[in-house]
């Protein structure tokens, strides 16, 4: 038998190194197109990437069709986060009065920086200077490790894709699986050269045994633990935490100080609302019945402290927009972004922003409108996310709804905004319309290629344009129907 | 103004102006399986655990002593089998990071997703359930419920500080969607059968 190698296999880092995402250029719009033309020329990496989330999205399919109430579990979990939003108030002083009455010390934050501050606060009271962490989007949004890293806080992420990411000094690419966009070959680096595993060895067994055998020590002396949170529920106090490595049990239960971050929209009302969503998270985001540990922290234990540290960040304000305060329904099950077939075919962090993917788009614009004002336009509209979404957010049309809204704030760069113009003054006039089009196939058929495919034309990148016609369907139906309706 | 004090401001002033009562949730246990100990089995199968087999010479603990035969170290959180770590000498969780195997009685289970409910009360250390090499859980048939949404009905959830839902044992598949059992928590889950009541006059050192 032949020894396999390393080098037999598709993803070997040395042929085809791991693309990296957008580049970030301050205020000035990021151009997930760009990043996207990247990580389409590495096919190993994409192929990767498009299959296993492909993966995930027919494992959702077969639990979804195996539970014949999942429609109605939509119609409810919809509902149900639709009252607690338009009641937030009310709910978020229930949730207060009920975690401190069971110990627990609530702070809130307005915004990224005073989240940052709490937790400097909270932890530099009790002395701790290292910090084991669970998988948090918050914290990613909030810039929390970077914020602690200066403030001489050693942060150590629990999760190990989460943990890849950190190691390797680069974003979550998605909220569930956040080195999915990585291969094997690209882990066996990132650990040689932060953990000292084998360079040479991109066993997945392996490489997660070693870094469970570097993060145990680290977990076993950490002077405080902090999760994020999947749910907050009003009326018990209790923190809801849905991991499968059991590392945010690690993180809450090892240290006597556990730090909750979590965002105010992640409440609901009652214990028997979170059995919907319980049931549905996992489904939806891995496709199987629920995560390996459902965890449910209603205070500190014996000698202990916890806090709850409830961050707005923009989020109130969000609940003030129309057409797109639903976006706060949002359960960070990723299922929107695993059916994108841009997503899919792109990579997480070719958006340049902490949510990436459908979720992303309708999000991201709300923090800032002019670097996010392309992602918007970074979707078919084929609204595959829209069907999936657990908590039946109407994604695509809150993706056409931006788009509009960027437009009208010019935030969107000239070419698209010219051809919008024009093919606004054609689309309103039949006559011309028709001209238009006749002239349009003629064009396609006659004209040489640098004329059809350059950088103004954004069709024409990455495929071919449509074969044209003989004659247009106008044409055709003078000549077989005389023009007679 | 206090931050507490703006975020709800600002709430209250941008809360959607509409009419959205929060709906009854049913209990969706109508087409439930007959037999809610073999569903509960094929569900923890799914999900990566193991269900010891029972023993028919009527030692009740039989299966688990098997599996403990060649442990290191054995930390026990029920009463109904002696460990060599007492809890009750334990002041900092890290103390358990050698445990091998560790044992406990769940409060209840759940046979929609093969989950097993293990609250502060049950574990005595919280971080028993995480820091052991294996874990191990005795589960009173009687106590399997037939979903989540009976499961959330009890009163654990209004009562302890600290409830868990184990659903198989620590996994990850972050590198490329492989599976890999014993990611950063316990390495093997197994439940064992037997009712509270059975074990009573079973007792014995290891």
């Amino acid at each position: 038998m032949r020894k396999s190698t390393s080098d037999d296999r598709p993803g070997n880092s040395k042929i085809e190194p791991q693309p990296r995402g957008a580049r970030n250029k301050g205020n000035r719009p990021i151009d997930q197109a760009e990043a996207a033309e990247r990580f389409l020329a590495t096919p190993h990496h994409q192929k990767q990437h498009d299959e296993r989330l492909w993966t995930l999205r027919q494992r959702r399919d077969d639990q979804m069709w195996s539970m014949p109430e999942w429609e109605q579990m939509r119609t409810l979990a919809s509902a149900i986060k639709e009252h607690t939003l338009s009641h937030l108030d009310t709910y978020l002083e229930m949730f207060e009065t009920n975690a401190k009455a069971n110990g627990v010390v609530v702070h809130w934050a307005k915004d990224a920086a005073e989240h940052n501050s709490i937790v400097q606060r909270v932890l530099e009271r009790r002395g701790a200077r290292t910090l084991i962490k669970s998988k948090s989007m918050l914290t990613e949004e909030c810039g929390l490790r970077a914020d602690l890293a200066k403030a001489g806080v050693e942060v150590i992420e629990t999760d190990l894709g989460e943990r890849i990411q950190q190691l390797d000094g680069e974003d979550p690419s998605h909220v569930v699986v956040p080195a999915v966009h990585k291969l094997r070959t690209d882990v066996a680096k990132v650990f040689a050269a932060t953990i000292g595993s084998d360079p040479d060895n991109d066993d997945p067994h392996h490489l997660a045994g070693a870094q469970r055998d570097a993060t145990r020590p680290l977990i076993l002396n950490a002077d405080a633990g902090m999760t994020g949170a999947n749910f907050l529920v009003a009326e018990t106090g209790a923190v809801v935490v849905c991991t499968n490595e059991g590392n945010a049990d690690l993180c809450a239960n090892i240290p006597d100080l556990h730090i909750v971050s979590v965002g105010i929209e992640k409440l609901i009302p009652r214990s028997e609302d979170l059995a919907i969503f319980v049931r549905m998270l996992s489904r939806s985001a891995l496709g199987s019945p629920i995560t390996q540990y459902t965890s449910h922290f209603r205070g500190p234990r014996q000698g202990g402290e916890m806090h709850v540290v409830l961050v707005d960040n923009g989020r109130s304000e969000r609940l003030g927009m129309e057409e797109f305060w639903t976006s706060l329904k949002c359960i960070r099950c990723g299922a929107c972004m695993n059916t994108c077939p841009v997503y899919r075919r792109s990579g997480g962090l070719s958006y340049g922003a902490t949510y990436s993917g459908p979720i992303g788009l309708i999000i991201d614009p709300t923090f800032n409108a002019r670097k996010y004002s392309n992602l918007p336009f970074a979707s078919t509209l084929n609204g595959s996310c829209t069907s999936v979404c657990p908590v039946k957010i109407n994604i695509h049309e809150q993706i056409y709804a931006w788009r509009k809204v960027l437009v009208r704030k010019h935030e969107t760069p000239f070419v698209k905004r010219a051809a919008m113009k024009a093919a606004g003054a054609v689309l309103a006039r039949p006559a011309v319309y028709r001209a238009t089009v006749e002239r349009t196939n003629e064009a396609l058929a006659s004209l040489p290629r640098f004329a059809i495919y350059n950088g103004l034309n954004a069709w024409g990148k990455n495929r071919e344009m449509p074969h044209p016609p003989a004659e247009t369907f106008h044409q055709w139906f003078i000549k077989n129907r005389g023009g007679k309706r | 103004m206090s931050s507490r004090d703006a975020i709800l401001a600002s709430i209250r002033s941008n809360l959607p102006k509409l009419d959205r009562p929060l709906p009854a949730v049913p209990k969706f246990g109508d087409d439930s399986p007959a037999n809610l100990v073999e569903a509960f089995g094929n569900a923890l199968t799914r999900m990566g655990g193991r269900l010891l087999d029972p023993d028919f010479t009527g030692d009740a603990m039989g299966p688990v002593r098997a599996l403990l035969e060649h442990s290191r170290l054995v930390c026990s959180a029920t009463s109904e089998m002696r460990g060599e770590l007492d809890l009750a000498t334990v002041v900092y969780p890290r103390a358990l990071a050698d445990v091998d195997h560790a044992l406990v009685r769940a409060s209840c289970g759940v046979a929609e997703t093969g989950s097993v409910l293990l609250t502060d009360l049950d574990l005595k250390v919280n971080a028993l359930a995480y820091l052991a090499q294996h874990l191990i859980v005795l589960l009173d048939p009687a106590d399997i419920v037939v979903n989540m949404h009976s499961a959330y009905a009890r009163p654990e959830f209004r009562e302890r500080r600290y409830a868990v839902f184990h659903s198989g044992p620590s996994a990850t598949a972050d590198i490329e969607g492989v599976l890999i059992l014993g990611a950063q928590g316990v390495r093997s889950l197994s439940v064992l059968l037997v009712p509270r009541n059975a074990t009573e006059n079973a007792e014995a050192a290891l």
